[in-house]
């Protein structure tokens, strides 16, 4: 039998301290913050995907939001149409995104950088409207309501704490899974791919099969938030998948840490909570110009300062910071590891 | 088949349109090899600059049009300056992203100061029809159109005939080496965001009296450019230009002919794209890329 690596005690700690937390979070805040952190955990997951797409395999996509609304709208379709309990529609949800995706990554094996990046534009851009046209199937303006969701099995929860701990069950299943992919053939395969084509191709790896599986993958992670989106505001249209989306995922997963696994929690946390702070920063103003409301240039902003000062974004400074205090613990006169994303 | 002409001729200008932003991105690829996504938002950053000189400053069109050129090449080169420099030699998915994130910030502060309403936008020429041989053309239309062919021709004369012209050429072609002989090239990266800055303001100033004014309305036009400079062939200036008109008539029958087109316009755009980089990579201009390893 293989033996387990040693876990340090600090690491162990941190995780029970963590779970603690997360446990917790619920039991202790109001039904707004619990369903903020619902959203954590959805996007989370969708920038989990996007982080094996981009952070992973080195190909970058403004189009996942356009995954996370074919999770959405699936989600939201068979629930109204069939009236089948919306957590059956998460798996489906998964595969028709995934399926969806892998299909983009066929055009996209012949496209790299800058073309990827625009033909994915495209795609974010071009999905509200073709949503808007076929409105027989997705409501057009009007959206799809679904029925709230309640607490199973008579759980003595409030529909907030639910989702909660729904999203966020899901989220760590979906992390560990993502944890174990970025570890095997397949990650190194990814990675490989994201350092050097060339060099991938002349090892034996299929830039055909690695690709497409990085886009289904990283479509199939977003169609699982877009239907965990839809199931949490019981409510779509075809607004909530807009550019901005896209643009939030890619701003999330730079500034979390792209490459890096716990790049898409902090990711998440900030695309979450930011626009909350914007907010609330409405005291600021310039003149008679308010901030209130308007994330948009702290995204922007925060986008270059972290691309010029911390490339690995927080998870990056984090690792920093861990391996730093590894080194003055253990005083091993050995040199830092290199990170692992230099772009 | 009149009213098909009419669709064409009216496809025409709009690609004009498409085809100074395009023209801008082209400016910006030669230069860095690098997309600009902000380069629509920067446009109407200036478009809205030109709406407060006309609405509060009382300008009339032409002086208004001619001061927010003149802001706009000093934007774009402070952007290079102060930012884009930064970046240097970094790879092109870091900036990629940084363009990404002027996107943000100038469609934020655009919104910070005019606000989300939409605006109506008072342009040079008056939209009324002329008859020109049983073809009604739209005074507007024609407007652009001279104003697009005016600028291309400055630009290929600037390109061609002067030094900074061809400091500007040899600088993105050979960068070393042009150093090397006195060029100097940092400078005429920023001449060249300038100069993008300046075509994408006055894409803007022409579209913002056909559609209203608005802090989202380039994000459309900016894809058809995208289409546009694809179809062209990235690095081909000329090609952007017969890539624009092209794009331009090609929307113009689709928002016409196909039912619904107007919603599917986009998609449209995205097709254009993806089967122009399947079919064609290097676009009908462009040189196919050798590359080394």
């Amino acid at each position: 039998m293989r033996r387990l690596p040693r876990v340090r005690p600090e690491l162990l700690g941190l995780a029970v301290i963590g779970g603690i937390v997360v446990l917790g979070v619920p039991t202790v805040t109001n039904q707004f913050i619990t369903f903020e952190f619902a959203k954590v955990a959805i996007f989370a997951i969708a920038l989990m995907g996007l982080n094996l797409l981009t952070g992973y395999s080195g190909q970058i996509s403004l189009g996942n939001g356009a995954f996370m609304a074919v999770g959405g709208y699936t989600t939201a379709i068979l629930v109204q149409r069939t009236g089948i309990p919306y957590w059956t529609t998460i798996p489906v949800a998964a595969l028709v995104a995934g399926g969806f995706g892998f299909v983009i990554g066929i055009p996209a094996l012949r496209l790299t950088g800058v073309y990827l990046a625009l033909a994915t534009f495209a795609l974010a851009l071009s999905v509200p409207p073709v949503l808007n046209h076929y409105d027989t199937f997705t409501g057009g303006h009007g959206g799809i309501v679904m029925p709230a969701v309640l607490p199973p099995f008579s759980l003595d929860l409030s529909q907030e704490q639910w989702l909660y701990y729904m999203d966020s069950g899901i989220a760590l299943l979906l992390f560990v899974f993502a944890w174990g992919v970025v570890r095997s053939r397949t990650g190194r395969a990814f990675m490989a791919i994201r350092d050097s084509e060339t060099a991938a191709t002349a090892s034996g790896i299929s830039l055909a099969y690695y690709k497409t599986l990085a886009f289904g993958l990283s479509a199939a992670y977003a169609g699982v938030a877009g239907s965990l989106l839809a199931i949490a505001t019981s409510y779509l249209n075809p607004d909530t998948f807009g550019l901005s989306l896209s643009l939030a995922l890619l701003v999330g997963v730079v500034i979390g840490g792209l490459g890096l696994d716990f790049g898409a929690v902090f990711g998440s946390l900030f695309v979450v909570w930011l626009p909350y702070y914007a907010e609330k920063a409405s005291g600021l103003h310039i003149g008679a110009l308010s901030f209130a409301g308007k994330p948009d240039i702290f995204y922007g902003a925060l986008l270059i300062v972290i691309l010029f000062f911390a490339p690995n974004g927080a998870a990056g400074l984090l690792q920093r910071a861990w391996r730093w205090y590894l080194h003055r613990r253990t005083a091993v006169r050995s040199p830092l590891p290199e990170p692992v994303a230099e772009r | 088949m009149l009213a098909f002409i009419q669709q064409i001729v009216s496809g025409i200008a709009t690609g004009g349109i498409y085809a100074s932003l395009a023209l801008g991105l082209v400016l910006i690829y030669r230069a860095m090899d690098v997309a600009n996504f902000a380069q629509g938002e920067m446009a109407t950053f200036s478009t809205f600059i030109s709406y407060s000189l006309i609405e509060y400053a009382h300008f009339d069109f032409w002086s208004a049009f001619v001061v927010t050129i003149l802001v706009s090449f000093g934007l774009g080169v402070a952007i290079e300056r102060l930012l884009i420099r930064r970046f240097e030699g970094a790879p092109v998915l870091t900036l990629l992203i940084v363009t990404l994130g002027l996107f943000t910030i100038f469609n934020g502060v655009t919104g910070l100061i005019w606000g989300y309403v939409f605006k109506a936008y008072r342009g040079a020429f008056p939209s009324t029809p002329v008859q020109f041989g049983g073809l009604y053309l739209n005074t507007q239309d024609l407007g652009v159109f001279a104003v697009v062919l005016v600028m291309l021709l400055l630009l290929y004369l600037f390109f061609s005939r002067t030094k900074a012209g061809l400091a500007m050429r040899a600088a993105s072609l050979y960068p070393d080496s042009s150093r090397l002989l006195g060029v100097r090239v940092g400078w005429m990266l920023a001449l060249g965001w300038g100069l993008a800055s300046t075509v994408g303001a006055v894409s803007g100033m022409l579209v913002a009296p056909i559609i209203f004014l608005d802090p989202n309305m380039m994000q459309a036009i900016l894809l058809f450019a995208f289409a546009a400079a694809v179809l062209g062939g990235i690095e081909s200036p000329l090609g952007a230009v017969i890539g624009g008109v092209a794009v331009g008539i090609v929307m113009a029958l689709v928002g016409t002919y196909i039912p619904g087109g107007q919603d599917l316009r986009l998609a449209f755009g995205l097709v254009v794209i993806v089967v122009v980089l399947l079919v064609r990579p290097a676009g009908l201009f462009g040189r196919a890329a050798v590359k080394r390893v």
